[in-house]
């Protein structure tokens, strides 16, 4: 870590006055949406607009969730952020370790293909995809909100850059003492990359939490739909004048499992930045 | 730069690594390589009238496009937000990363009052944006109104404020982000390199230009990369909640556009035409991080 040195009175002063208008101005719009969320309808219309917390949080996160069947979706939202995460984690674990450990024919072309994944993002294929995933029968499954998700660049890139920081004894000591590849691979090189699983767990559970596009394409039915459609439908169900109390209600309840997340895991995402920003 | 290894730490696995690639592999040629080739093979053909049947059409899909008013509208847009996002995002994230990394207290404070918009999602993004200028009620147009006597600010109607509004909520939504990132690479810079610029008499700006920013450059083209894909696709939602892509065609950048030509208009070669126009865009775009990410790898021996 290098930092430059200790700035002295006025000007550490200054550095945090506009560091904190900084926070300040970043965080106003979830203000705002927060105090929203607390009004009466009226009250979200008064004129000149109110930035004094009401009392009708409670009931407006009620109306919110039972309108768009909040609970559903949360359900639905949870499951596959939890599991694709889980599973790009597993499958970037494993490739990563084939890839630093082993020798095999094809390696060279093999590891070119998987970064290629970045290059293909869903746009550039998604009618083909949406296909697919009809052809399969797949429509309105967590088959198709999860799949065409498993591949993780991010994740290989994380790991292979991790575990090429791995002192080369440890594997050799490992395997004095009689362990195989598998043994090594699950009782020290996974525990020991425990900050960069962490790391990968938020980028990927946000990731997947934030997905609209796709969800849209592949469900149709109610009970498959996710948060994010959630929020749509919360705002399209009013176009004249929208009841902004009720949607912001949502809204912020929506925006609370990915925050929490990244706030129980902030070291570990926090030193996975970092050792993206070094490769 | 760590090295690759090139010894075989477990001798005598020869099935193991490729068990061990097989489920990655099997994903990303299953949904990636083979639909991708499937968009270039679509983007050559048009479906007839009722959708029954296809037909060989050569470049006339791409024709169409480049000739298509829309889809240049929608080129525009795209590039003017990308730069927006890219541009305006970048910048001021580097100045504050720059101001953040100094022996100053709270640290971590400022980390995590910075970074935890990251978590929020276009939509949540879109949606409190929406209701911030708001016509005739949002907090914004009343402060622009207050403040010029009157002034009324619509979005709804003004198709290059509709652009400003939509791209200055994306780069909130990526600021602490982008903040933390480059913080995390200016703190990889040797402090010796700094001493030894300052001890030259090299003014502060000299400093950042000659030796901060190029040693930067691999974290700032990972970025640009990163806010690429975000300002292109990523960014979805938030057209979709705030605009639908409107007003006239003002916001509706080539992912909205493709979304409503592959599933609302049905009109499968032009979505796959436009698929393959922006594979081309990214491919690019990767290239020249993977260009400069080797270049860093020269630096560094």
């Amino acid at each position: 870590m290098t930092m430059r040195a200790a700035p002295r009175g006025w000007k550490a002063a200054a550095t945090h006055g506009v560091l904190i208008a900084l926070v300040v101005v970043l965080a106003f719009p979830v203000f705002y949406a927060l105090v929203v969320s607390t009004l009466t309808f009226q009250q979200a219309y008064v004129y000149p607009p109110r930035l004094v917390p009401g009392t009708e949080l409670w009931p407006n996160v009620v109306e919110a969730w039972n309108r768009v069947h909040m609970g559903r979706l949360f359900w639905v939202t949870t499951i596959i952020s939890v599991a694709t995460a889980v599973v790009k984690i597993v499958l970037s674990l494993m490739a990563a370790y084939a890839y630093t450990h082993f020798r095999f024919r094809g390696r060279a072309l093999l590891f070119p293909m998987t970064m290629v994944t970045q290059m293909l993002p869903l746009p550039v294929r998604i009618l083909p995809t949406y296909e697919l995933m009809a052809d399969f029968h797949w429509i309105n499954t967590y088959s198709a909100l999860m799949f065409p998700f498993f591949a993780s660049t991010t994740g290989i890139l994380l790991f292979r850059q991790f575990f090429l920081t791995v002192p080369r004894d440890l594997p050799d000591a490992a395997r004095i003492d009689g362990a195989g590849p598998i043994r090594y691979f699950l009782d020290v090189l996974v525990p020991i990359s425990r900050t960069n699983i962490a790391a990968l767990f938020v980028i990927e559970f946000i990731y997947m939490w934030s997905e609209y596009l796709w969800p849209l394409i592949v469900t149709n039915t109610e009970d498959m739909r996710v948060v994010q459609i959630g929020i749509k439908m919360l705002i399209a169900t009013d176009q004249i004048s929208p009841a902004w109390n009720v949607i912001m209600a949502g809204t912020i309840v929506a925006m609370l499992p990915p925050l929490v997340v990244l706030m129980a895991f902030r070291r570990s995402f926090a030193e996975g930045i970092a050792m993206q920003a070094q490769q | 730069m760590a090295k690759v290894i090139e010894e075989e730490k477990f001798p005598g696995h020869p099935l193991l690594p490729y068990v061990l690639i097989l489920p990655s592999v099997a994903v990303i040629v299953l949904f990636l390589v083979v639909p991708f080739l499937q968009s270039v093979q679509e983007s050559f053909f048009a479906s007839t009238a009722f959708g029954t049947n296809t037909v060989f059409v050569g470049l006339r899909n791409y024709e169409r496009l480049f000739s298509s008013p829309a889809f240049r509208a929608s080129a525009f847009a795209t590039l003017l937000f990308a730069a927006f996002v890219m541009g305006v995002g970048l910048a001021v994230s580097l100045a504050v990363a720059q101001l953040l990394n100094q022996k100053i207290r709270g640290q971590g404070f400022y980390q995590i009052a910075l970074i935890w918009t990251y978590a929020l999602s276009p939509n949540v993004a879109g949606a409190i944006w929406a209701l911030m200028f708001a016509p005739a009620t949002g907090i914004v147009p009343f402060v622009v109104s207050w403040l010029t006597g009157g002034h009324l600010l619509n979005w709804m109607t003004n198709g290059s404020l509709a652009l400003l509004v939509v791209s200055a909520a994306a780069t909130w939504k990526m600021l602490g982000y982008n903040i933390v990132f480059f913080l995390a690479g200016l703190q990889n810079i040797p402090e010796e390199l700094l001493d030894a610029a300052r001890v030259d008499g090299a003014g502060p700006w000299r400093t950042f230009r000659d030796i901060t920013f190029p040693m930067l450059s691999p974290t700032t083209t990972f970025l640009l990369f990163v806010n690429m894909i975000y300002a292109f696709f990523q960014v979805f939602g938030l057209i979709d909640i705030m605009t639908h892509g409107g007003p006239g065609d003002a916001t509706n950048i080539l992912i909205y556009k493709l979304y409503r030509d592959a599933f609302l208009y049905l009109d499968t070669g032009a979505a796959s035409a436009e698929s393959c126009v922006i594979f081309i865009v990214i491919s690019l775009a990767a290239l020249v991080q993977l260009t400069f990410a080797t270049r860093r790898a020269v630096y560094a021996r």
